[in-house]
């Protein structure tokens, strides 16, 4: 079987997320129920969600969940992860055995710390080498993969249709103040279970629906910054420039939004003063990450989410709200099946970053 | 009129049983099926909740009305019929469309009216009563597109670049002609009174649906829309 990375795979999908701005706490039942409406979007060949906040006994440890293809590979990996990580817990992620969840491959978590003598040695800061071990393992540990790795939060994905796969990982067990999900329409896949959505690292999740046509500029560019897009999927690129934008080159998110759905130079060019400067800047220094084709996405972090559309808004988003809590979805049908009495239900425009943040000191 | 109860319906349940009934329909409780009384010729339906996406694809007749928002591609490719929307529509209403009515009292998405075309006796009509987004009525090529701009909490009438590829039909907006970027390859124009009886019967039938004054609608500038003939889209991309 080709596993992803051999093969390209152009997708559809549907998308959706909740957010308490008050950090109430959700469990997954709500998220899974949003897929229900969207069944057809996916073809049963991925669904995933992201949660966060859902691991506040640990929070001050990253949470590595991890595929493994045999017990070699998990030996293999637990080992180098002892080198250089504290691991206060290791355990299978539990799940429920159903009919329409096959080929299960070994589903572990690990809370770790990096050793602070080895930061120390290496000078580097704990993100940046966290991630570093999260690209080693996933490229140098035939058969383990590293597929959530941020504190306080987790993802849980596989091969199947979203709703299914929730049920699957028991996420009403879980309580998160945001969540999101992905169903996935490859229209050709090994149906591997590390190339459903959301695709994670550090504390930052992608769920994408889409098919970017800037691919091979964008990754070209993003591996020159030591980021290895071996899975071949936009999801992926899309995630390690948010990471390098935000976490390495310090910019926010808003205008995070405006390098990779950056304005037309026609529309820059109607702007006017700092604005109009803004643009320009960003389109020009960072013109190798503008994100041309299809896609809506939702960014998931510490504390908030980020919703955008490609500048063409060439696939559909909806947000509303109710109460303390904002609902984005690919139809307007999700975020009734989760709140059915929501409110200001809106498209945002293509290229325009909604930003819905957790109040400071509530997550 | 018959009731069907969509709650836990997939959309070919719910299809199946508009198709079976021979009658005019209530669908209550809908929540995102799609393709809702595609093809149809014959009959009434009433949506009650959020119809999914492609209502009315196809529709060949029948009148539609969804009591709540609506999602993307509304009327793709309607032929003949009516649907009123009484509230927002998602993307691409009325995506090719080439006969019938299509009515949303509130707002559009991106690229309503894209590639509306008209055939002979044929000639699709669709009226917006808020404000429509980007690439409104891309590669029109024929029929009539009305945004009245009723929403006032929106700025703008309509988002960027209004009739790119327009080669056919007419679009009216209710704003001053300079208002609106459009570009080089439209005539734009203040509506004469002439003009305005072409689209009467329409926003007659639209105020009449959603209860809103005619005569405050009619009491306004509007622009008229047409492609220049004399700058036609030819030899852009090959030589023919």
């Amino acid at each position: 079987m080709k596993l992803e990375g051999e093969v390209r795979i152009p997708s559809g999908c549907a998308i959706s997320a909740v957010i308490s701005k008050e950090g109430n706490l959700m469990t997954g039942e709500s998220i899974i129920k949003s897929m229900i409406p969207m069944h057809d979007r996916s073809n049963g060949l991925g669904g995933g969600f992201a949660g966060y906040g859902i691991y506040p006994e640990y929070k001050d440890y990253y949470a590595f969940h991890i595929f493994y293809n045999d017990n070699i590979s998990r030996n293999k990996c637990e080992s180098f992860l002892k080198d250089s990580f504290e691991i206060v817990k290791a355990e299978n992620i539990p799940i429920k055995k159903i009919p329409e969840i096959t080929d299960v491959p070994l589903i572990w978590r690990y809370f770790v710390a990096p050793l602070a003598s080895t930061l120390s040695r290496l000078q580097l800061d704990e993100k940046t080498y966290v991630a570093r071990t999260v690209t080693k393992i996933n490229n140098e540990i035939n058969g383990a993969y590293v597929f959530s790795s941020g504190k306080n939060m987790g993802v849980f994905k596989a091969v199947g249709f979203p709703e299914d796969v929730g049920r699957f990982y028991r996420l009403d067990e879980y309580k998160g103040y945001s969540w999101t999900a992905h169903g996935r329409y490859p229209t050709n896949t090994p149906g591997w279970w590390g190339g459903a959505h959301p695709f994670a690292l550090l504390d930052y999740s992608i769920v994408h629906n889409g098919e970017i046509s800037s691919y091979d500029a964008n990754r070209r560019f993003i591996e020159m910054f030591g980021y290895k897009c071996n899975l071949q999927t936009d999801t992926e690129v899309i995630t390690y420039i948010i990471d390098y934008l935000v976490r390495r080159q310090g910019l926010t998110l808003e205008e995070t939004a405006n390098v990779i759905a950056a304005p037309f130079w026609s529309t820059i060019e109607k702007k006017k003063g700092f604005d109009k400067g803004k643009y320009t800047y960003l389109r020009t220094v960072f013109s190798s990450l503008l994100v041309t084709g299809p896609f809506s996405i939702v960014l998931g972090y510490e504390g908030g989410l980020m919703a955008l559309n490609d500048r063409l808004k060439l696939r559909s988003m909806v947000v509303g709200e109710k109460d303390d809590k904002v609902y984005i979805a690919s139809e307007e049908a999700a975020i009734r099946a989760m709140e059915p009495g929501a409110t200001n239900i809106y498209a945002p425009a293509g290229g325009e970053a909604v930003i819905v943040n957790v109040k400071e000191g509530k997550f | 009129m018959k009731k069907i109860d969509a709650e836990n319906l997939g959309y070919r349940e719910l299809n199946n049983l508009l198709h079976e009934c021979h009658c005019d329909a209530t669908v209550t409780n809908c929540l995102g099926q799609r393709f809702i009384a595609a093809g149809k010729s014959s009959y009434n339906y009433v949506i009650e909740g959020i119809s999914g996406n492609a209502l009315g694809a196809y529709l060949n007749g029948s009148t539609i009305r969804v009591n709540g928002n609506a999602q993307d591609a509304v009327g793709d490719t309607m032929n003949a019929g009516k649907i009123f929307i009484n509230g927002n529509v998602g993307d691409a209403v009325g995506y090719a469309m080439r006969g019938g009515e299509i009515y949303v009292k509130g707002s559009a998405g991106y690229r309503a009216g894209i590639h509306m075309k008209a055939y002979k006796e044929k000639k699709p009509i669709m009226v917006i009563g808020g404000s429509a987004g980007s690439f409104l009525g891309e590669y029109q090529a024929g029929g009539l597109v009305v945004v009245l701009g009723l929403d006032k909490s929106k700025k703008h009438i309509v988002g960027n670049f209004p009739c790119t590829g327009m080669h056919g039909g007419k679009m009216f907006l209710r704003t001053a002609p300079d208002s609106v970027d459009f570009t080089g390859r439209v005539n734009v124009n203040h509506a004469s009174k002439e003009d305005l009886e072409e689209i009467k019967p329409y926003i007659s039938t639209f105020c009449k649906e959603f209860d809103v004054d005619e005569s405050e609608v009619l009491n306004a500038e509007f622009t008229v829309v047409t492609p220049d003939t004399k700058n036609p889209y030819k030899q852009m991309y090959v030589a023919n």
